[in-house]
């Protein structure tokens, strides 16, 4: 297991999504991936995307114009 | 008893794709969805950016959709190859810059793609017969499936049964006679259908999902492409001929006047891109200045600048100049009067 980020700010969804989903797909079960977005609606779309792939969302804030969710990938 | 077979759907997060997805999940079949972002996807972008939609429910429709469907969904960026597509549509534009014809072979030739290397069995849409002038007419559909390369792989559940019978029916994978006949622009039949499945809220139906059906912002485009003398373009420009007012005051340059809050902070991400102006003494809004611009046309850009913001009465008023380079300068104009302001300069 092991953690990593991406950095998506600038980008507007759903290209967040497809960053993640993409950097994921090269990751392992139980592997961390932190992404950052400045387009607020990441915490609606990541965590759905998440839920509907099977991974888990561990952490998801924001702090003013940048959102940071962290994503524990499935099985 | 044999595994599921599998289906790759194209859900573009609009009701048609929805009960497509339905009809073949009734028949066993294990689906999984395939969302493609051109760029020119309404969904998610203008409501990411404007203040006034920010507090609205942004949820993006097709990840929602999968997710009442219990399916998986893929979203893949297509954002690079579909400038060929819209570039050079074989087929032609529709009413605005929708090159929907060669959008949806170009989508279902993907879509072949992605079911060949993930090992899925066919693919489906939620296209209807009749439903859309251009991509969705009797005469259109097989040449979506022959131009595609899917040939009979490609399923249409909702209208099947005004087409020719296709692979997974003939190997008897599907039951044609639990597949539809549904044809024409009503949406009747969908909204029974829905019922029918307990879906009681879905997005607008099809058609309002693509920025290039918009006549607005079809124009915008081409005057891009005029101005700049090439058919091209970058991931940037088609999102800020999303934002704000556009007016081309010259032939040489265009200004992108944002409306409001959400907007300025988005045209703030450009400006190491851009020259931009803003009102010093006033609120206003801030300005992007496309193209090369000589002193005159500055000149012009700040008056006009002056113009939009709460200074427009004011005898003279003080406008930054900001080169991308972070380098700034002030200039005092006298705002422009609103007479002057043209009105073919509106893009």
């Amino acid at each position: 297991m092991a953690n990593f980020s991406i950095d998506t700010r600038g980008l507007l969804c759903p290209m967040p999504v497809i960053r993640a989903q993409d950097r994921v797909e090269e990751l392992q079960p139980g592997d961390r991936l932190e992404v950052i977005s400045s387009d607020p609606g990441a915490l609606n779309d990541i965590p759905a995307w998440c839920r509907i792939n099977g991974h888990a969302v561990l952490e998801k804030n924001q702090d003013g114009r940048e959102v940071r969710i962290v994503i524990k990938v499935g099985g | 008893m044999s595994e599921a077979k599998k289906a790759a759907v194209l859900v573009s997060g609009g009701l048609d794709s929805m009960l497509a997805v339905r009809v073949l999940q009734e028949q066993g079949i294990h689906v999984e969805g395939i969302n493609f972002y051109t760029g020119f996807c309404v969904e998610g972008h203008t409501h990411a950016i404007r203040k006034k939609d920010q507090k609205k429910d942004k949820r993006n429709n097709a990840l929602w959709v999968a997710e009442q469907l219990g399916i998986k969904l893929h979203i893949v960026d297509i954002v690079e190859e579909y400038k060929d597509v819209l570039l050079n549509p074989k087929h032609g534009y529709g009413a605005n810059m929708n090159p929907c014809l060669d959008c949806k072979i170009f989508m279902v030739k993907k879509a072949l793609e992605w079911m060949q290397k993930h090992e899925f069995d066919f693919i489906a849409t939620g296209e209807v017969v009749g439903q859309r002038p251009m991509s969705q007419r009797k005469d259109t559909m097989p040449v979506v499936s022959g131009e595609s390369g899917a040939e009979d792989l490609l399923v249409r559940p909702l209208c099947a049964k005004n087409l020719p019978s296709t692979l997974p029916e003939r190997e008897g994978w599907l039951d044609r006679e639990k597949l539809y006949d549904f044809s024409g622009r009503t949406r009747k039949p969908q909204m029974a259908l829905a019922k029918q499945f307990g879906f009681e809220d879905y997005a607008t139906p099809a058609g309002g999902c693509c920025f290039l059906t918009d006549e607005s912002y079809s124009v915008k485009l081409v005057d891009l492409w005029k101005a700049r003398g090439s058919r091209d373009y970058e991931m940037d420009d088609i999102m800020l001929l999303k934002v704000g007012r556009h007016l081309r005051p010259r032939d040489n340059f265009k200004m992108i006047v944002s409306r409001e809050e959400g907007e300025n902070n988005f045209l703030q991400g450009y400006k190491n891109h851009y020259i931009t102006m803003r009102t010093i003494d006033y609120p206003g809004p801030l300005v992007l200045i496309d193209g090369e611009v000589g002193d005159e046309d500055i000149e012009l850009a700040a008056r006009i600048t002056a113009r939009f913001g709460k200074g427009k009465s004011a005898a003279e008023v003080a406008v930054e100049i900001r080169e991308p380079d972070g380098a700034s300068r002030e200039i005092t104009v006298n705002p422009i009067s609103p007479g002057d302001i043209e009105k073919s300069w509106y893009i």
